[in-house]
């Protein structure tokens, strides 16, 4: 499993994955986190001298799977209270930009 | 009497029971304790002054009509990043700003079922990300032993308040540490259960697989008494284990004699302060003379810890984060469109190192770089969480710093993040492993400052940490909390 981050792995394009994040940044931040992120990046490819061969990956601490819970009815947030915090609504509804022309 | 600030739990609930004081007088002691102090240690976002008068008249009501529950009328501090209905929720963040939480966090609604009063909220690093409080978008929290020091983090405001006497007693949080790094740092007890242990619903998520709520105390009783309050399981979290929980009090008595620990030799390494260090040892030789074993053990991953965390938490971020795009709740910049409000939104409403993390956490996950980065990240955790089964097989907890040094200066690592990252070393270890740790003071540097022992313990055996926090506790006289300047 060795040698799988390509030559360039260690430089992102930061602009590209703050876009891919819905997260506009600044030609400044763009400077400033490329700098400190592949000062990151390149302490993380540490793990590149790890042998992993054979290794199961851990998503989870607990080995929980499939919850189920009985189908009954419970209720929860009435809709004054999931609307409490909208920024902004209309007739009951978050209202958002427009989405289709 | 106008010192019940300076008590513990347990020592109020003794005044209580007496009659020496209601639980009024100890919340307006408190108040006075906040109004005098915390513009200087600056450890609340809130306090809920009326809420907290009611709730503690209600408890002493309720005395009156003989009810008796462990907490009753004894307040607590919350960190921001937990909701409760009807208090502000803002996760330190600019994002959150306003925000009202329209339901309790179970953890939180169990505190209030045995009686306790919330007090109000701390501060902390935006999202509980940061390892100094300095993420916070609203303040900059001071450490009580030397105010031009960090608090640590995440939960700094709570370790502050609890060591300045601003409360009895603290909730954090910690998905690398951020419970037991800000009570080392200001010399509390702070105690991150396994993972299961306690309920997630109602924290905030940062990381899912890593967050933990838990308990900052003044002493390793009071630990136990908030843990024993808020662990088991939730239907309304289905990472919450469904195995009984021990009764911690029992635990403190067992002490040290016949308990195994281990000394991971990768804990001692180069770069570890000196003084931390040698009061880690003689934290350890104690433990030897009240009858422990002590012996040398190894987790040989340690190493990779850093990097594996900060893949791993932050691609759990990123996707957790998602969330705030000002459409539900929070601030919101008008765009365009949809996609236009949501990068404005979130370029204003968030901070630096949230920013970071987001965009690495995508990187991390992003086609190409998934099986070098964050595949390779899992397996390498499995590698860690083995290390520590191989240990437990014979050792019952595992003794270390909880951080390479004590508290440092205000600003001096905001410039540098991996600096900061690498601080978090010791601690970020048993969140990825999923087990529990509790960090218990053992000395002061020269400077005066704490240091704090860490006691590791495998899952579900926080009455390990717990015995051997009390017993070593009991007998290293480091177990008073807060500075000798009150």
């Amino acid at each position: 499993m060795k040698g799988q981050f390509s030559e360039n792995a260690e430089h992102m394009d930061v602009k590209y994955i703050a876009h891919l994040a819905r997260l506009d940044i600044t030609d400044e931040e763009a400077v400033r986190f490329q700098e400190q992120l592949d000062h990151i990046l390149e302490h993380v490819r540490k793990l590149e001298e790890v042998n992993v061969d054979g290794v199961e990956p851990m998503s989870h601490a607990v080995p929980v799977q499939n919850v189920f819970r009985k189908d009954e009815t419970r209720s929860g947030l009435n809709r004054k209270e999931v609307l409490s915090n909208a920024p902004a609504q209309h007739q009951h509804q978050f209202r958002v930009p427009k989405i289709v022309e | 009497m106008s010192d019940f600030h300076a008590k513990t739990i347990h020592e109020l609930t003794g005044l209580l029971e007496q009659g020496v004081c209601t639980s009024e007088q100890i919340v307006r002691d408190l108040l006075e304790r906040i109004e005098k102090t915390d513009s200087r240690i600056c450890a609340y976002l809130s306090v809920n002054a009326d809420s907290a008068l009611a709730q503690a008249r209600a408890a002493d009501s309720a005395r009156a009509g003989g009810v008796r529950k462990p907490l009753l009328g004894i307040p607590v501090a919350v960190k921001e990043l937990l909701n409760v209905k009807g208090q502000p929720c803002t996760c330190a963040s600019k994002i959150l700003k306003g925000y009202t939480a329209p339901y309790t966090a179970t953890a939180m609604a169990r505190l209030e079922e045995q009686g306790a009063v919330l007090l109000g909220r701390t501060n902390m690093d935006e999202f509980a990300m940061g390892s100094s409080t300095e993420n916070s978008a609203y303040k900059v929290t001071r450490n009580p032993w030397n105010t031009d020091c960090v608090p640590g983090g995440s939960s700094g405001g709570s370790a502050a308040a609890v060591a300045a006497h601003e409360a009895v007693s603290a909730i954090g949080t910690d998905t690398g540490g951020s419970i037991r790094q800000p009570a080392a740092f200001c010399g509390c007890v702070g105690l991150k259960p396994t993972y299961g242990r306690v309920s997630r619903y109602g924290l905030t998520a940062y990381a899912s697989s890593l967050d933990q709520i838990g308990p900052i105390t003044k002493d390793v009783r009071d630990a136990a008494i908030l843990l024993q309050a808020m662990a088991g399981h939730d239907p309304l979290d289905s990472t919450s284990v469904d195995l009984p929980v021990p009764d911690y009090a029992t635990a403190l008595q067992s002490g040290l004699k016949g308990m195994k620990l281990g000394m991971p030799k990768e804990y001692f390494i180069e770069g570890i302060d000196p003084e931390v260090e040698k009061a880690v040892r003689a934290a350890a030789e104690k433990c030897r003379e009240l009858g422990a074993e002590i012996v040398d053990v190894s987790l040989p991953h340690t190493p990779y810890a850093i990097a594996v965390y900060y893949i791993i938490a932050t691609a759990e971020a990123s996707a957790n984060l998602a969330r705030f795009d000002g459409v539900r709740y929070g601030a919101r910049v008008e765009g365009d469109s949809p996609i236009d409000m949501y990068g404005k939104t979130r370029a204003a409403g968030f901070g630096d190192e949230v920013k970071r993390r987001i965009i690495l956490g995508t990187y991390v996950l992003s086609s190409g770089y998934y099986d070098a980065y964050y595949a390779r990240a899992q397996k390498v955790r499995t590698l860690i969480r083995k290390d520590f089964e191989q240990v437990f097989e014979t050792c019952d907890a595992v003794l270390a710093p909880v951080a390479p040094t004590a508290a440092y200066k205000i600003g001096e690592k905001t410039s540098d993040p991996l600096q900061m990252y690498l601080g978090d070393i010791f601690t970020v270890t048993a969140n990825l492993a999923g087990i529990c740790g509790m960090s218990v003071p053992c000395g002061r540097t020269a400077s005066g400052l704490p240091i704090g022992l860490q006691i590791l313990g495998p899952a579900f055996k926080e009455e390990n940490i717990l015995r051997a926090g009390y017993a070593y506790e009991q007998a290293s006289g480091f177990s008073l909390c807060g500075p000798p300047a009150r």
